[in-house]
C-alpha cells in the first residue's frame, strides 16, 4: 500500500466564471465514482482534498477562489507539475428511481459527475448561487436533466434558497443527492426526513491524510474523509455537530459560521 | 482492559465521540491525541503519507490547548474503555501545567510525549536524555494526583533502556515505547521537493517493527513497570511477537491505515486464534517469554 502525491501535468484550465476555474489532468484518477476527492498537492504551498468534477477516463477539480491554496490554483498553467493521491471517500451511492440533486455554489462540483451518472432516471437539478454570474455548469446540466436555479438575487431562476424549490418538488421524489453550505444541507435534511424521502449529502472538513487515519475531519465519531465526504440520512441523524460544529486546523471545535470565516 | 489493544496517541483520538468509535472497533484502551499547553496550529499539508514499506508524518502536535479541550475531557468517563491523555509542552513547567489540568478529569493514565521528532523545541530534548525525561516524570508525578504517568519512549535515544530506568526511578508507573522513527524525508522527483510540508517526519508502520521490539526488549530487561509496546502492529502474529518481548499492552496506529479502523478487532481474534493454537489461556502468559 502506498499514498504519495503521485507527479500529473495540468492539461487545460477552463473558466467557469470570473471566480471559478475547472483543472483538468494528464492523467485520469482510476475507479473514481462520483462524489469522492482527491488531494491536491501544489509542491511548496499545501494540499488540499478537493471533489471529482469530471471522471470516467479523464480527472479534473473545479475550485472557487477562497484563500491561498486556491489562488495557487487559480495561477496553474498547462504543464505544471502538481501531485494527486486518491481517489478518497466513498462517494454518492445511486438508488432510486426518482432522483433530485440539490447544488449551492461550488458544491455543483461533486454532483456534476453524478448527474450525468443517471441522466437517464431524467434527474431534477436545483441549482442555487448568489446571482447568475455565479452559477456553472448550466449547459452541462441541463443536458442531463430539469434544472431549476435559485439565487439570491433572482438574476436568473426563482429568486430565493434552492431549499424553497426542493419543498415544491419533495413529494415528487424518492431521493436526494445534495453538496453545498453546511446550513444549507441541513435545511436539505429536515425537508427530506419531513417527507420520508432518503437524502445523501456530501460534507466538508479541514483534513491532514484524507484515509482515515489522523480525526482532524471528524464529525462526532464519523470521518469525513473515510466514512463519507457521502452520508446518508441515518448517519446524518446521529450526529450531533452535523450543521453545527466543525474543527479548525488546530483541533479546536468552533462554530460553522467561524469555521467558513476561517476558510477563507 | 478487556483486550491487549490501544489506540496509539496522534490516531483518531480528537474527540470523546471518535473514542467511543474505536472501543465499539475492538480497542481495548484509547488515547487522546496529545494536548498542549496552548494552541498550536501545527504544520502544513502534507502532514501524513505512507510510502511503500511504512508511513511518514509530520502532522506537528496541532492543539486547541487543555483550556479549550477540557469539555471534551470532562465527557471522558462516557467511554466504556480506559482513556489515556497524551500530553506535550517545551518544558517540565510546561508539562506540569498541563498534567495538572488534564489530572483533574482522571483519566486511566497521563501519557507523556517526551519524544514528539516533529517539532523543534518541544518534546524530542526530552526523550534523548535520562535526566531531561526524569525531570519531566518527576514535574508531573507532583501533580498527577495519584493518575498513573506514562512517558513515552523514542528511539532516536541512545541508550531507550536507560532513559526508561531513569523514568521508572523517577516514578513513572508504566512507559509507552516507541513513538515514530527518524526523522525521515520523501522527495517528489518531478516537483524536486520534499514531499511533507515540514520535510521531515516520523516514520511509523511495518517499516519500524524490528526497532520497536528491539527496543521493548531492552526496556524489559531494565525495568518492572509494564510497557506499552508501539510500532507496527498490524496483525496478531505482531501483537504476539511485541508482548513477547516485554508489552503488557499494544498500541495500534498506523494498523488503522494498513486494515481499517477495525484493526483492534481483528488484532485481537487473530491473537486469540493463535493462542488457542499454541497453548495459552491469557495474553498475561506471553509478556516476556522471549527473554526465557
Amino acid at each position: 500500500m502506498s499514498d504519495m502525491p503521485v507527479s500529473n501535468k495540468v492539461r487545460e484550465v477552463v473558466e467557469e466564471s470570473e471566480e471559478v476555474r475547472t483543472v483538468f489532468f494528464e492523467r485520469g484518477v482510476p475507479g473514481a465514482i462520483p462524489g469522492q476527492f482527491i488531494m491536491v498537492w501544489l509542491p511548496g504551498v499545501d494540499e488540499k482534498p478537493l471533489a471529482l468534477s469530471y471522471l470516467n477516463g479523464e480527472a479534473a477539480v473545479t475550485v472557487q477562489r477562497r484563500g491561498k491554496f486556491t489562488e495557487e490554483i487559480f495561477k496553474l498553467k498547462k504543464g505544471d507539475y502538481v501531485g494527486v493521491r486518491g481517489p478518497y471517500g466513498n462517494g454518492f451511492d445511486v438508488v432510486g428511481e426518482k432522483p433530485c440533486i440539490i447544488a449551492g455554489g461550488i458544491g455543483i462540483a461533486p454532483l456534476a459527475p453524478l448527474a450525468e451518472k443517471i441522466a437517464k432516471k431524467k434527474p431534477i437539478i436545483i441549482i442555487g448561487a448568489s446571482s447568475k454570474e455565479k452559477l456553472i455548469f448550466r449547459k452541462r446540466m441541463e443536458r442531463v436533466g430539469r434544472v431549476v436555479y435559485a439565487t439570491d438575487d433572482g438574476s436568473v431562476g426563482r429568486k430565493g434558497f434552492a431549499t424553497d424549490l426542493l419543498e415544491e418538488v419533495i413529494g415528487e421524489v424518492d431521493v436526494v443527492y445534495g453538496c453545498g453550505p453546511e446550513r444549507m444541507l441541513k435545511k436539505v435534511f429536515e425537508i427530506c426526513r419531513k417527507s420520508k424521502v432518503e437524502c445523501q449529502l456530501s460534507l466538508e472538513r479541514y483534513m491532514h491524510c484524507g484515509f482515515g487515519v489522523c480525526g482532524s475531519c471528524a464529525v462526532d465519531g464519523y470521518r469525513v474523509c473515510a466514512d463519507g465526504p457521502v452520508f446518508s440520512s441515518k448517519e446524518l441523524s446521529k450526529m450531533t455537530e452535523f450543521g453545527e460544529f466543525a474543527r479548525l486546523k488546530d483541533g479546536k471545535k468552533v462554530s460553522l459560521e467561524e469555521y467558513y470565516k476561517w476558510r477563507e | 482492559m478487556r483486550n491487549p489493544t490501544v489506540l496509539s496517541s496522534g490516531f483518531l483520538g480528537v474527540n470523546v465521540e471518535m473514542l467511543k468509535r474505536v472501543v465499539e472497533e475492538g480497542a481495548g484502551a484509547v488515547t487522546f491525541k496529545s494536548i498542549g499547553p496552548r494552541v498550536r496550529g501545527g504544520h502544513r499539508n502534507p502532514t501524513v503519507l505512507a510510502y511503500e514499506w511504512g508511513m511518514i508524518n509530520a502532522v506537528g502536535l496541532p492543539s486547541p490547548g487543555y483550556r479549550d479541550m477540557e469539555g471534551e475531557l470532562a465527557r471522558m468517563k462516557e467511554v466504556k474503555a480506559p482513556v489515556f491523555v497524551s500530553i506535550y509542552g517545551a518544558s517540565a513547567e510546561e508539562f506540569r501545567e498541563v498534567a495538572e489540568a488534564v489530572a483533574r478529569y482522571k483519566p486511566a493514565a497521563i501519557e507523556l510525549n517526551i519524544s514528539c521528532p516533529n517539532t523543534k523545541a518541544e518534546g524530542m530534548i526530552f526523550g534523548c536524555s535520562e535526566k531531561l525525561s526524569a525531570e519531566v516524570v518527576s514535574a508531573v508525578k507532583d501533580v498527577a494526583g495519584g493518575v498513573p504517568v506514562m512517558p513515552k519512549l523514542t528511539p532516536q535515544a541512545l541508550n531507550i533502556a536507560g532513559v526508561a530506568k531513569a523514568c521508572e526511578e523517577a516514578g513513572a508507573d508504566a512507559v509507552s515505547a516507541i513513538n515514530t522513527v527518524g526523522p525521515g524525508m520523501l522527495i517528489n522527483i518531478e516537483a524536486r521537493k520534499p514531499v511533507l510540508g515540514y520535510k521531515r517526519g516520523g516514520i511509523s508502520g511495518p517499516a519500524i517493527r524490528p526497532i520497536a521490539v528491539r527496543c521493548v526488549y531492552d526496556i524489559y530487561e531494565a525495568v518492572e513497570i509494564p510497557i506499552i509496546g508501539i510500532g507496527g502492529v498490524t496483525e496478531g502474529r505482531d501483537a504476539i511477537e511485541m508482548m513477547q518481548a516485554g508489552a503488557t499492552a499494544v498500541g495500534i496506529g498506523s494498523g488503522v491505515y494498513y486494515r481499517g479502523i477495525d484493526v483492534f478487532r481483528k488484532v485481537c481474534e487473530e491473537m486469540k486464534v493463535w493462542m488457542e493454537e499454541n497453548g495459552y489461556g491469557s495474553v498475561r502468559e506471553l509478556v516476556g517469554v522471549a527473554h526465557e
